[in-house]
Parts: C-alpha cells; structure tokens; sequence
C-alpha cells in the first residue's frame, strides 16, 4: 500500500487557478505545472510531433520532455520545470510546433 | 546465406561508412561477395556527423570533370534510393526538388553569378540553375528575412537522411549476403601472390581486391598497399533546432528542415585537426547566419550541437585511384560521400569489377599533386 508521501509544503488547498485550452483548473502557486496539469487530470497532455503519440509527464525533473506544452504563448515549454503561477494560460499542443507566428 | 564472420570475400571494403557501404552495396548488385570492414565506435565518423545535401551547385567550379561526376550522381540519386528503398524498407526522406544557396550580401552573390557561370561553360552539359532575386526566393521559400539579397538556385539539389542513408545501406549489405566486421581496425595489410590479407586484433580476413573507403583512416592505410591518400580532416559544427511543422520547402546549403520537422544549421569549416568539439564561437555564428536568413526561427529551441570532421584532399576533390605496385587495390577518398553514394554503388563499381574508368577520373588520381 502506497503512503502519501508528499512534501508538507506542497500539501494544502489550491490557491490559484490557471487556463488550460478551454478549461479552468485549480493549482497552488509554486508547485511544478506539470503536477498541477497530471492531478487536474489532463492526459494526454500532448500528441508527439512525429508519429502523434500521446504522451504525458514521465520524469519530471526536466529530462524526458514528454511534458512539452505551450505556456502563454510560447511552444515547447517542459511543465515540470515551470512553477504555477495565478492565471498561466496552458495550450496543449497536438503535434509539432510552428516555427514563428501565434499557435 | 553467407556467414557473417566468413573470413574471406572477392573485394574487402575497408570503412563502414557511407562511402564504404555505398561501394559495398555495389558491389553486391553486381553479384561479387564482399567482406565490409569497420572500425569501432570510437573512430572519427563523418557519415554520422554530415548534412545530408545531395549537392551539385557551386561544385567543381575549378575543375570540370568534379562538375560532371557531382552532376552526374545526383542525376541518378532518385534511381539509386528508389532502390535502396525498395529493397530495404527504410524510407530515406529523400527530397530532391531542387536546393537553394541564400546570400546577404551582394558581393556574395555576385560571386555565385560568377562561379555557376564557369561551371556552366565549362562543363560542356547542361547544368540548370538560375540566379533569383529576393522575391523570386521568397517565392520559393516565404520565410527568407529582408537581409537575403538573393540565391543561387539549381533544380538538381536536394536533401536526405544522411542516418537513415547509412542505415538502409548496412541493411542492404546483410539481405544481399555481405559479410560485416565492426571493431575491425587493421594493423597491417598485406598483398601476397595476388591476394590481400588485412589483419586487426579480431583476426584476419582476406580478399581478391581491397577497396579503401576508410575517410581519414585512408591516410595511413593506403602507403600499405602501394597508395597515398594524403587526406586532412576539416570540422563541421552542426546546431539542431527541436521539431517543426513544415516551413523549408527546399534545402539550403545553411540551413534545411528535416523529414522529420527538425531544423538543421551549418556549416563551418576549421582546420583543427583531430578535434570533433564544438565552439561557442562558431555555433554562434552559423545561428546568426541563419536567423539573417531565416529570422523566423529566433524563438526556436535548440536541442543538439556537434561537430564531425570532413575528409578533405589538399584541393577538395576526391581521390579515385588503382595502385600499380598491388593491383587490386583502390583508394577512395571523398568529402561528398552523401552526394557521390549513387555514383559509388553504380559507375564507380564498374571500374571496380574490371571495367573502364569513368572519363572523370584521370582528373582524380594523385598524379595532381605531383604535378
């Protein structure tokens, strides 16, 4: 049986919210976005940009970027590397990114 | 099928590769048995380093015949990866409509103007490219920034999976029956009534005929069968930008994109000898070229960088060559091992197999540097 093993300080009530596509998820502010993204329940969190895959967070120490999403605007950001903050608007991306220009 | 630790073939190929799987793939198709000597890992790879153009612009502006082999190869570069592919399965992301050559700055393009103008006139072919100005370019590619002033464009020139291109030709050697040996670095090779005899710390192998295909390591393995190949490594240094949706139709000779939406940045040339490092100096400004060109890409990530050595004879063309003292044995020595693959697994085996050597070729010997 697993123990909730959580760290003391990320454990608590949410206290912020961010946008993910067309949805509102909540989130502490601080905590990785990937975490907020995996218990808000959001997998698949992309399509791979090759073989459109899905995919979600694996290592979540910034090596595997299987978290890839883009974060205000901007593609191709790891959400493991990203602390929350209050109204981040999260687009999940579904395939490869574009080279300049809006999403 | 044939057994692959056999212990002797008719031709030994010595490096495993583009160049020397090329002409082991030829080889092949031509019905011989062929045993395909490789190094380890750990030996300088420029066939795992490259660009992957299959490039005829702008070659052999100085020399003819290296026009009309160049363009004769990549003319047959759609038959021989047909080919391969067919054969193999593996897709080689082939895509030859055409590549194009971006100046930012007029004298750099004037000097493109002059050197395709020599090639053309001299080759006594046709050679089709065209000069475009900025809007003729952008027509061709919509991304080019306002610095481009110009491009040289020629409709032959394409680009591949210089991987994938290695790949299917170590495939091909297997189906065809080849024999393959890796961390086979040869300590001596002999020639002793008629036959060759290559000896490494994993055993022996033995052949009727050796072809040196071994990039930088021809250096020292020619002088034992009679040869030279006084060849010098020069260093690329390549930046990978992560994957994309489309936005290159055509390759570039700095910058092209992928089969697989990955943005590919070169080239440098250095002379650093044994040294396949990279350099913040040099990384730096092979980006800044291409964000001249293509300033679309500033917010791209880059995710690799690497450096790979070229092989590269003290005039840049390639070394084709029988030696008299040990017949049987030929040196091939070359920096376009991608665009020449087609020619190395078709003309150049009919020479190989006893045939005339293609007209080019008295332009390749090391005669040049003895002149």
């Amino acid at each position: 049986m697993l123990e909730d093993a959580r760290l003391p300080g990320l454990v608590g009530p949410a206290d912020c919210t961010i946008e993910v596509d067309e949805r509102t998820i909540d989130a502490r502010a601080g905590e990785p976005l990937a975490a907020a993204l995996l218990r808000g329940g959001v997998v698949p969190l992309r399509h791979s940009a090759v073989s459109q895959q899905a995919r979600a967070p694996l290592c979540m120490m910034g090596v595997c970027f299987e978290c890839l999403v883009e974060l205000d605007g901007v593609p191709n950001v790891q959400s493991c590397m990203t602390p929350v903050r209050e109204g981040m608007r999260v687009r999940l991306q579904h395939g490869a990114r574009k080279i300049g220009g809006a999403q | 099928m044939a057994d692959n630790k056999q212990s002797s073939a008719e031709y030994l190929v010595v490096g495993g590769g583009v160049v020397g799987a090329s002409i082991a793939y030829g080889l092949l198709r031509a019905g011989r048995t062929v045993c395909l000597l490789d190094e380890g890992d750990d030996a300088f790879r420029a066939a795992r380093g490259n660009f992957g153009l299959v490039w005829v612009q702008g070659k052999g502006a100085q020399c003819p015949d290296y026009a009309r082999w160049t363009t004769s190869a990549v003319r047959g570069w759609g038959a021989f990866a047909a080919g391969l592919e067919e054969l193999t399965g593996t897709e080689l992301q082939l895509q030859q409509e055409g590549g194009m050559h971006l100046c930012i700055d007029e004298d750099e393009l004037e000097a493109r103007r002059t050197e395709l103008d020599a090639v053309a006139r001299s080759i006594g072919e046709t050679y089709p490219y065209e000069i475009l100005s900025p809007a003729e370019t952008r027509r061709y590619l919509p991304a080019i920034g306002p610095r481009v002033v110009g491009a040289s464009y020629c409709p032959l020139d394409g680009h591949v999976s210089p991987l994938r291109l290695l790949k299917a030709l170590h495939q091909a050697i297997r189906e065809l029956g080849g024999s393959y040996r890796s961390g086979f670095r040869i300590t001596a090779l002999a020639h002793r009534q008629g036959r060759f005899v290559a000896e490494s710390a994993g055993g022996t192998v033995e052949g009727g005929a050796v072809v040196l295909a071994a990039g930088l390591g021809n250096r020292e393995l020619a002088p034992m069968v009679g040869l030279e190949a006084p060849v010098k490594p020069v260093r690329g240094q390549v930046l990978v930008c992560e994957r994309a949706q489309p936005f290159l139709p055509l390759p570039t000779l700095h910058v092209r994109q992928t089969g697989d939406g990955g943005v590919q940045i070169g080239d440098s040339k250095e002379n650093v000898g044994f040294n396949d490092g990279t350099s913040v100096d040099q990384l730096s400004r092979i980006a800044a070229r291409a964000l001249a060109c293509f300033p679309v890409l500033a917010n791209t990530n880059v995710v690799r960088a690497w450096g790979a050595l070229r092989v590269m004879t003290p005039d840049g063309l390639p070394l084709y060559e029988q030696s008299t003292s040990c017949p049987g044995a030929y040196v091939v020595s070359c920096h376009s091992g991608i665009t020449l693959a087609s020619a190395h697994a078709g003309e150049l085996v009919g020479w190989l197999t006893g045939g005339p050597a293609p007209g080019a070729f008295k332009s390749f010997t090391t005669e040049r540097f003895h002149a």
